[in-house]
């Protein structure tokens, strides 16, 4: 197993790959930035396309210590099926559970081609020994996960020692080989813009296929400026090296009216590239009916009672 | 065989996403056929007898006839306000001259769709901006100077501050609305009445403000408004009124003031600009990227205090040129009424002309342009975001102002060359510093020679904040405390130490 560079505590960000500069964020820029691009008006077709787009790209979540076999295969069938009345609704992109269930989820979307995601690394905080959370990551994979998504340490983030979550995370990509690798910051616990650009640089720098805005326990999460700050990130690192990270921005996103916000964000920000499911997920768990709603609407221009739209 | 073959475990990226068009509907606005001019709280038909016909920039659609006042409309104007003057307006209760703004203030709120839908379709502009900015900051100057209008004593301690009388304003037509806000609303707090001249081409909104007016019940008089072109205005100077107020180009400016000269009438000249938005090498750079689109296509950079002239650190030059240029591919240019529009119509042909002359002299100077691919339409007047790079200080594009969409690059090396380029103009209006680091920011600040001083942000308002320019940008300033003052005078002695 290849180690990862040995880097001081303090270190800024290693040279290799190449990345942009640092750089800072300007809070009260990027706020108004964001919210300038949440006013764009996406009607008919335009939307559609968009609620269309938000359904292969959700990530279905269900992150609950009550969670059960029955309720994760209630959410496989929903993950597979959005919508039985309607066949044209596609499958969405994953479902994302705890590693216990994994297995479950697996058997339950089959061959579908949803795909299982599994959170690890001592989610949602971190903050166990690194052998037992990259312990943690091969066990999920051996356990017929598709997906990892793992958390950073933000402890030894805001203590400033960035050098042990590189490295935590590196060693966690390579214990999972070619098993997709989505890095979750928890934006909510890093307490600046500055901060979520760096720690995005950070892990994609060592070696993350996605970043991810938070693990969904904390009430702060996927703001339209935290992830417009991400996506530039994204962006200086395929200007860069060529590159391309995907984004996932989850919690928070519970409405189809936010989800075309953040798509309009992603758009206007790396360009039609990224408008997949290959480089873009939602984070989920009550998103999907409501844009399940909205597609009906604008197919049949009526609101339907959310009795007709199934809670899993 | 395209990528997507190659990699059948990939998605397909899908090849376009267009937002269909959003127009906000032009159903609220009820224009008349023909205008008259509003004097003595009436509209009346003009002395002149001429008219001429004002249209909507984007389709070059006739939308009204308008009046082309002469100098007996303007003389009758005169009089009227000074009449409303002595009859009462100058010795009410300045908490009743309160009242009317405060009044005035709410029904341009309550009637903010009606006044931004007229005032893109008058001026072009998208009414993505007419609605979230030129409206909104209209009504909050009336709301800002009502609450003058009784502390006029605490604002000018031991001055004795009493109104000049009859202000004569011109103003000019980037900002129709928001412009007649700046003007009227300290001149009313102050106790004056007004005679005010829209720019030639964008009457509309201050024709529909004659309604807000009457719905105020402001008394007759206090406000009239007559439309024309610059001849109406130089009627104007040159009427009895007691002080001009005037924005719009250095070359009319400098007219006013040589026929004012010797005349007693006070004067204020808000000009041209041809700002500098200087980018340091450690600032926030796509944050910076957006200040830049905003400081320069806001308002097709029909902009005063537009930020036409980037001086950029050459350090930062190549990444931020690559940014900016990707930013402008997503610049959304076409109908102003549409809600999704990012910069719209120039505002005239002889503007659009003059855009082009100039833009045509960079070419020919040796600047090298760039224009992101746009479909423009085709009635109407339009012109693409334009960025010029390898500009030299000498060059045309660096010291006229263009007043269009049309951005001039230099660089610089050091805070001390920033600041010689930046001064190196005879405007002297606005500047941008963008910087993460704050005693730069104050060091900048101290030795611009700039009215107005944006840190990390850019074309940024408030009315408690006073505008205004240096050098041959003008004299006097508009909001804040300062924007009473040209239009008091002071008969009290300034008192030492209260």
């Amino acid at each position: 197993m290849a180690q990862a560079p040995a880097l001081p505590t303090g270190f800024e960000l290693p040279l290799e790959p190449r990345l942009p500069r640092i750089g800072s964020v300007d809070q009260v820029a990027v706020e108004a930035r964001a919210a300038d691009l949440s006013r764009r008006s996406i009607k008919r077709e335009a939307k559609l396309f968009a609620l269309d787009l938000a359904v292969r790209m959700m990530d279905l979540t269900t992150l609950e210590g009550a969670d059960t076999p029955g309720k994760v295969a209630a959410l496989a069938s929903k993950a597979i099926r959005p919508d039985p009345s309607d066949a044209s609704i596609p499958s969405v992109a994953a479902v994302c559970v705890y590693p216990n269930l994994v297995q479950t989820a697996r058997e339950r979307v089959g061959d579908s081609g949803v795909k299982v995601a599994s959170v690890a690394t001592a989610f949602p905080s971190g903050q166990s020994p690194t052998d037992l959370k990259v312990a943690e990551a091969r066990r999920v994979v051996e356990l017929g996960a598709d997906e990892v998504d793992m958390v950073i340490d933000r402890g030894a983030f805001l203590a400033g020692r960035y050098a042990k979550v590189y490295d935590e995370i590196v060693q966690v990509k390579e214990a999972i080989g070619e098993t997709h690798l989505k890095v979750i910051l928890e934006v909510g616990e890093l307490g600046t813009y500055d901060n979520v650009r760096r720690a995005s640089l950070l892990a994609i720098a060592a070696g993350a296929d996605f970043i991810k805005t938070s693990t969904g326990k904390l009430s702060s999460s996927a703001t339209l400026p935290v992830t417009l700050v991400m996506l530039e990130a994204i962006r200086d690192v395929f200007e860069e090296t060529g590159r391309r990270v995907g984004m996932k921005p989850a919690g928070g996103i519970r409405n189809a009216k936010q989800a075309v916000q953040t798509l309009v964000l992603v758009h206007e920000t790396l360009g039609l590239d990224w408008l997949t499911p290959d480089l873009f997920r939602f984070g989920a768990s009550s998103l999907l009916n409501d844009v399940l709603m909205q597609i009906r609407k604008e197919k049949t221009g009526r609101y339907q009672s959310s009795d007709y739209f199934t809670i899993d | 065989m395209s990528e997507i073959e190659q990699r059948p475990d990939r998605t397909p990226v899908p090849s376009k996403w267009e937002y269909e068009s959003a127009p906000e509907s032009r159903e609220i606005v009820t224009l008349e056929e023909r205008y008259g001019v509003f004097v003595g709280g009436e509209f009346v038909e003009p002395r002149s007898g001429e008219y001429y016909t004002t249209l909507d920039p984007s389709s070059e659609e006739s939308l009204a006839e308008i009046p082309q006042a002469g100098a007996e409309d303007v003389a009758l104007a005169v009089s009227a306000a000074r009449e409303a003057f002595e009859d009462g307006w100058s010795a009410a209760a300045p908490a009743e001259r309160a009242k009317y703004l405060y009044r005035i203030a709410r029904i341009l709120q309550e009637r903010s769709r009606e006044f931004a839908v007229l005032e893109s379709l008058n001026g072009g502009k998208p009414i993505r901006e007419s609605r979230d900015v030129d409206l909104p900051l209209a009504a909050a100057h009336f709301f800002y100077y009502a609450g003058w209008a009784d502390k006029l004593e605490y604002a000018f301690p031991h001055r004795r501050p009493t109104p000049l009388g009859v202000a004569g304003q011109i103003i000019p037509w980037n900002f129709p609305l928001l412009m007649l806000a700046w003007k009227i609303a300290p001149a009313l707090a102050a106790g004056n009445t007004v005679v005010l001249k829209p720019a030639e081409t964008t009457p509309l909104s201050a024709l529909l403000f004659c309604d807000v007016l009457r719905q105020a019940e402001l008394p007759p008089g206090v406000v009239n408004i007559i439309t024309g072109d610059g001849r109406t205005g130089a009627a104007l100077v040159k009427a009895e009124v007691d002080k001009i107020a005037f924005t719009g180009s250095t070359e009319v400016g400098k007219a006013i003031q040589r026929e004012l000269a010797g005349t007693g009438k006070k004067l204020t000249l808000e000009l041209g600009g041809k700002a500098a938005n200087i980018i340091f090498d450690d600032c926030a750079l796509d944050q910076a990227v957006e200040g830049i689109v905003n400081g320069i296509y806001f308002n097709q950079g029909h902009v005063c205090c537009a930020g036409s002239r980037l001086l950029v650190q050459e350090s930062i030059y190549e990444p931020l040129i690559e940014k900016l240029k990707r930013r402008l591919t997503t610049l959304r240019v076409g109908d102003p009424l549409d809600k999704n529009t990012d910069v719209g119509a120039i505002n005239s042909r002889q503007q659009l002309e003059k855009i082009q002359e100039l833009v045509a002299a960079g070419k020919e100077e040796g600047a090298e342009i760039y224009q992101p691919p746009c479909r423009l339409p085709e009635k109407g007047y339009w012109f693409v975001p334009t960025v010029f790079t390898n500009v030299a200080q000498s060059y045309r594009i660096a010291q006229e102002e263009i007043f269009g969409p049309v951005l001039s690059v230099l660089t610089f090396r050091t805070p001390d060359e920033a600041v010689e380029k930046a001064n190196n103009t005879p405007y002297g209006l606005s500047a941008g510093v963008w910087t993460e680091k704050g005693s730069r920011i104050l060091w900048m600040a101290q030795r611009l020679e700039a009215g107005v001083i944006w840190a990390n942000t850019y074309n940024r308002f408030d009315p408690a904040s006073p505008f205004g320019g240096y050098k041959e940008s003008g004299f006097g300033r508009e909001g804040g405390r300062h924007g009473l003052e040209p239009y008091l005078d002071f008969d009290g002695a300034e008192a030492s130490g209260g």
